[in-house]
This record gives C-alpha cells, sequence and structure tokens, in this order.
C-alpha cells in the first residue's frame, strides 16, 4: 500500500479528514523547506505539497508567482527538490506530492524524473497543465505507473461528465478537484455550489476527493472539509513567506497548520 | 496526410498543454471551429469583411527600384501592411471574432506585444459590441504607448502586465490567468499560430487568405511560382499564412526570419528556431528558448512583436522536417532594412517586417534576375517611428 494510501485509511479509521499543506520548495532557501516540511508534519499536515518554481506559472495567482521567483533565484531545481525529499525520507512518513507544470518534468526526462522522484521518496505529481490526454501522449502515464508514481488528477467546476470518468479512470492517489474557475490564491468565501460539485464526484470516485484553490482559514477549511475527503492549503500559508524568515517564518507556519487542523477536527 | 492530428499535434509539436478548467473550453471551441470552417454563411461573412472592411485583396507589389538596387532576383511585398488597422492581425481577428459570436461570447481578451494584435482585437470588439481586455507588459506599453492609446480610443481597457519579464510572454500568463477565470462568458483571441489546439491551426487557416493571395497574384505576373518566400517569425502567424497554401508546392522555398537581437552568440535574442531546445510553454510544445531545467529564458528583441521565447508547433514540426528554413537578424541589420525600403521604395515597414526585408537585402543579389521572391510586408512601421527615433538618437517633441 502506497504513504497516500495508508494516509487515507488511516484518516478514514480515525473519523478524521485530510490536511494538504502546499508550500514552493526552494523558497526561501532548500533547508528551509525540509524543516517546514518535518515541522508540518508534527503540527498535524497529513500531506505535504511542494511547489516545483516555473518561470511561468500560468495557473497560480500573485502569490505563488512572487514565491515561485524567489524560489528560482535560490537556484532551487528538479534534481535538488529531489536531494531534499531523499534527506527528509527517513525522518517522516508523511505523503509528498510535487506539484508544477510539466516543462521542467519534460526537460528533465519523464522516466528519469519518475524513477529518480520515487527513489527519493516523492509519492505523486501534479502537473497543472499535462491533462490525462497528453499525460498518455507524452507516455508519462505509463512510466509513472510501471515505477509506482502517483499520477494525481485534477477537475474543475467546467469538467463535464466525461472528463471526470476518464480522470477517475487514469488518476491514482486522490482527486485533486480544483474548486473555482481561476488561479490559485485565498478568496473570501466557499462557493455556494461547492458540496453538490463535490458530492457528485465523490459519488463516482473510488479515489479520495480533496478541494484546493482560494482555502485559506481554519473555517473555510473546517467547511469545506465537511464534505469532502480534505482540503488544501496553499496561498495563504505561502503568504507568511513574504513577510517572515528564519524560526519566526517557522513558528507562523507550524501555528497557522496547526490551527488549520484544528479547523478541519471542528 | 493534413496536420494537425486529432490530438492537435504537428509531428511531436503542437498538442493541449493547458489546466484541467479550460480543457472543455477547448474541446467546445474545436467543434465549433470544425464546424463553421465549413459552414457557407460564416465563410462568407469571413470574406465579406475581409473584402469591404480590411480592403482585401491586397496588392503584391513588385518592387523594382530595390530590385535593380540589389541587382539580382525580382523583389515582390506582399503588402498587409496596407489592412485597415496596418498589418495582417486584422485577418485573424475577424475570423475569431465572428467565432466567438456565433458561440454566444460577449467578452473577448487578447495578449498583445507590438500591439498591432491588441489594436485588431480592440477593433473588432468595437465593430462587433463585445466587451474587450488587452493584456500587455509594461515594458512594451513604454515601447508602443500609440497603440495603447489607440485600443483606449477603440474602447478596450489595457492592463498593464509586470510579473516576470513584463513582455509578450507574460502578457500571454496573464491572459491565461484572466480566461481560466471568466473562462465561460470569456473568448481569448489568441494573436499568432501559438498556444493549445486548436488555437495554430485556426490561426493558421485564417491567415492563409495571405498566401492564397500572393500565390495568384504571382501567377497572374509571373505566370508562374514564385522561387522564395520571405517572412518574418515571432509566434509565426504571417509567416505560416503566407507559406501554407504552398506546402505542397515542394519547389517553393520557404524561409522564415527570426529575431537576433544583439547577435545569437549574445545570448540576447528571440530566435527558439534557430537557437532553441523543445519544451512546452503557453499550452504547446515548440522550439523555447529555456535553460536545461526548463524554465524561460529571457527574449530580446527590438522589435516587441518578436519579443517571444517561443514559436508556433506547425514552424517547429516544418524545421524538422526541413520544409522550411529558418535564419535570424540581428537588431541592427533589421533598422538597416527598415531604411532601406523606406528610402527606396517610400515604404516604412514594421521592425518585425523590417526583419524579413533585411533577410531579401541578404538573399536577392545572391540569386539570378530569373527568380522571385515573395515577402511578407507583415505591417507598417508608423508604430515604431519612436523606437527608430530613439536607435537614430534623434528626440521627438
Amino acid at each position: 500500500m502506497s504513504r497516500i494510501q495508508k494516509r487515507f485509511e488511516k484518516l478514514k479509521g480515525a473519523g478524521e479528514k485530510a490536511l494538504t499543506v502546499f508550500i514552493t520548495a526552494g523558497d526561501p532557501d532548500l533547508a528551509t523547506t525540509a524543516e517546514l516540511i518535518l515541522a508540518m508534519d508534527k503540527a498535524g499536515a497529513d500531506i505535504i505539497e511542494l511547489g516545483v518554481p516555473f518561470s511561468d506559472p500560468m495557473a497560480d495567482g500573485p502569490t505563488i508567482q512572487l514565491s515561485s521567483e524567489r524560489a528560482l533565484a535560490a537556484g532551487t531545481t528538479l534534481p535538488l527538490i529531489l536531494e531534499m525529499v531523499k534527506s527528509v525520507r527517513g525522518q517522516t512518513e508523511i505523503p509528498i506530492v510535487l506539484m508544477g507544470y510539466y516543462n521542467p518534468v519534460y526537460l528533465y526526462g519523464t522516466e528519469r524524473f519518475a524513477a529518480e522522484a520515487v527513489a527519493s521518496g516523492v509519492d505523486g505529481v501534479l502537473l497543472v497543465d499535462l491533462p490525462p490526454e497528453e499525460a498518455e501522449k507524452e507516455g508519462f502515464t505509463l512510466v509513472a505507473r510501471s515505477k509506482g508514481l502517483d499520477i494525481i488528477s485534477l477537475l474543475a467546476p467546467t469538467s463535464s461528465d466525461e472528463r471526470i470518468n476518464r480522470a477517475l479512470k487514469s488518476g491514482r492517489g486522490f482527486i485533486y478537484y480544483v474548486s473555482v474557475t481561476g488561479v490559485t490564491g485565498a478568496r473570501k468565501d466557499v462557493s455556494s455550489s461547492l458540496p453538490e460539485e463535490v458530492g457528485k464526484i465523490m459519488e463516482k470516485s473510488h479515489l479520495p476527493v480533496i478541494v484546493g484553490f482560494g482555502i485559506s482559514t481554519p473555517e473555510q477549511a473546517g467547511e469545506v472539509a465537511s464534505f469532502a475527503d480534505g482540503v488544501v492549503v496553499g496561498s495563504a500559508l505561502v503568504k507568511y513567506f513574504e513577510n517572515y524568515q528564519g524560526e519566526e517564518l517557522k513558528k507562523n507556519v507550524v501555528n497557522f497548520v496547526s490551527s488549520l487542523k484544528a479547523g478541519i477536527k471542528g | 496526410m493534413r496536420f494537425p492530428d486529432k490530438q492537435g499535434r504537428f509531428g511531436q509539436f503542437g498538442g493541449r498543454f493547458v489546466p484541467e478548467t479550460l480543457m472543455p473550453i477547448l474541446l467546445e471551441l474545436e467543434k465549433a471551429y470544425g464546424h463553421y470552417k465549413h459552414d457557407r454563411e460564416f465563410k462568407d461573412e469571413f470574406a465579406y469583411y475581409l473584402r469591404d472592411y480590411v480592403g482585401r485583396p491586397n496588392p503584391l507589389y513588385f518592387a523594382k527600384k530595390l530590385t535593380l538596387k540589389m541587382g539580382g532576383a525580382k523583389i515582390y511585398l506582399k503588402r498587409e501592411d496596407l489592412n485597415h488597422t496596418g498589418a495582417h492581425k486584422i485577418n485573424n481577428t475577424i475570423g475569431q471574432g465572428l467565432l466567438a459570436k456565433r458561440m454566444g461570447k460577449k467578452r473577448v481578451i487578447a495578449e498583445t506585444g507590438a500591439g498591432q494584435h491588441g489594436v485588431a482585437t480592440a477593433t473588432i470588439a468595437a465593430l462587433f459590441g463585445m466587451e474587450c481586455e488587452i493584456f500587455m507588459g509594461e515594458e512594451d506599453i513604454h515601447r508602443q504607448s500609440l497603440n495603447v492609446f489607440r485600443m483606449k480610443l477603440l474602447g478596450a481597457k489595457v492592463t498593464p502586465v509586470t510579473s516576470g519579464t513584463a513582455t509578450l510572454k507574460d502578457a500571454m500568463n496573464e491572459a491565461m490567468r484572466n480566461w481560466v477565470t471568466f473562462v465561460r462568458e470569456t473568448f481569448y483571441v489568441i494573436g499568432t499560430t501559438a498556444g493549445p489546439h486548436p488555437y495554430p491551426m485556426m490561426v493558421r487557416d485564417f491567415q492563409s487568405i495571405i498566401g492564397r493571395e500572393a500565390k495568384l497574384q504571382h501567377e497572374r505576373a509571373e505566370g508562374r511560382l514564385p522561387d522564395y518566400l520571405v517572412a518574418a517569425v515571432g509566434g509565426g502567424s504571417n509567416a505560416l499564412g503566407l507559406f501554407y497554401p504552398f506546402l505542397n508546392d515542394t519547389d517553393v522555398r520557404m524561409i522564415g526570419v527570426e529575431a537576433a537581437g544583439y547577435g545569437i552568440d549574445s545570448g540576447r535574442h528571440a530566435a527558439p528556431l534557430c537557437a532553441g531546445t523543445v519544451g512546452v510553454l503557453h499550452g504547446n510544445k515548440t522550439y523555447l528558448l529555456q535553460d536545461e531545467h526548463g524554465q524561460i529564458a529571457h527574449a530580446h528583441s527590438i522589435s516587441a512583436g518578436l519579443d517571444y521565447p517561443g514559436v508556433g508547433p506547425e514552424h517547429a514540426w516544418l524545421k524538422d522536417t526541413g520544409r522550411a528554413e529558418y535564419v535570424s537578424i540581428t537588431d541592427n541589420e533589421a533598422m538597416e532594412g527598415f531604411k532601406i525600403l523606406t528610402q527606396e521604395e517610400g515604404i516604412l515597414p514594421a521592425l518585425e517586417s523590417s526583419h524579413a526585408i533585411a533577410h531579401v537585402l541578404k538573399l536577392a543579389p545572391t540569386l539570378p534576375r530569373d527568380k522571385t521572391i515573395v515577402v511578407s510586408l507583415s505591417g507598417r512601421g508608423d508604430k515604431d517611428i519612436h523606437t527608430v527615433a530613439d536607435v537614430m538618437g534623434v528626440k521627438l517633441g
């Protein structure tokens, strides 16, 4: 059983929902990212999503754009991220998913990436601009499967039944539901039609469905977790990286993650 | 076999590398375009606007004085600069505008570099009564203030883009972000033969009026096909528009001219076909300027319209199959092209088109006098007067 499956089994047994947290790998540097993975694990995070910075993040709002720029300025690359994950893998069993854009993976080589990611202790990958049909065409679906790397499928409010079925068929690990049409970033309210949209997918899905984009407070996290298998919080967390560094950053991140977990438990 | 294939690929290039939110909309667009491109009424309306609004056919002008000066092949100019709004861009925006109208979209958005596509989009938005927002890099807004004002006069909202390098690629990122947010009511009018399928195909089809006219006109003037086609390539829409109707005429040589900026060796250029590597950006797989880790590099060209680190996927394919050749022209050479055409023929070319002219100045003297070259004069140079004055050290009031 994969780390992702184990985690969802465990949560299900305890009647809990998954808290997925997103930070950009290498913002402000990879040593900090490594420390924060362990700290967020202790603070109650269930899954870590690590952003692989890209120069042209077309699905991201300003907060994650700036974070990617800081990470790239610090010299962050895909192989260095894999090395960093490897360095923390001995100390934690928290599932780690890399999230980003296809081009850095393509340049690295899809087969080499899948093999080295798994060897480093990465559990899944979520490429925003690689829909299932392109993943297949690129041969990435097959190599990822053969190496045991989960390709996480995204679904959105615009997805038709046909596309929902396709994503459920090709996806592994969990389904990431994009709660709004738009880019990443904090929003004031959770859409009123969200429970129904998520419910429709959960009914069909053998995989857990977690919801991201725009969830920024413990209250919102609690609200969404009441009808989904889990939530993703990204930009609201990444915002701390704009204002804090070192121990102070760590303290703020840990406190925020704890409060999100408390919000989910209600 | 016809390209692209069903998945929007030209060989390995092209495709639909976009967030899931956009996929259903692209599929819907593909379906709508597939229907209307065979629809008699749509085709008639498109032809009507190209004729009575854009002013087509525009001439294929024999540049006799320039030809004599160069002392070689006969030089013909395809006068896209005479189109309404001053460039080839309007051919495509009319087509996409008519499609947007039929798809019931009330709002159009576009990215723009030099501002020509922004102006062409704002123009059809005014004409067809649609709301319009144009995304433009802040650096380009300074370089092309005249076009910014034109867009505003036409009723468009011009949104400055400050992220990244604040040029065309960032404008495209921002347009994509806006599209993904307002996806249901918005039609994204992409200005070149790039982006996710079906855009590269659709833009090529709308622009291929350039080559279809040129073919007929050259036939009338010379009684045969031309020997060479030359066009500037940024994203590549004017070049593909000219090339496409000649693809099966294998005796016709096709040369795309990229921007070499300060020189290919300087590393500061916009020539992905001449000096780039394969990658994925803005929804398609193509040649890009990028580093070994897949981070997109800064492009540079004196011409804002060519200042882009990628290129349309069909050009990538034409390069790899050897059907077309690609060369590059530096900022300085383009300036020479600009001056010579202005002085010899009394025609001010856009700085984009000046790259094509500059290559023709190199090519023509090496060829015998019975050969012909058709060069795409894709736009007029009025918008570039400030840049040209700057380079020449002239202060305009």
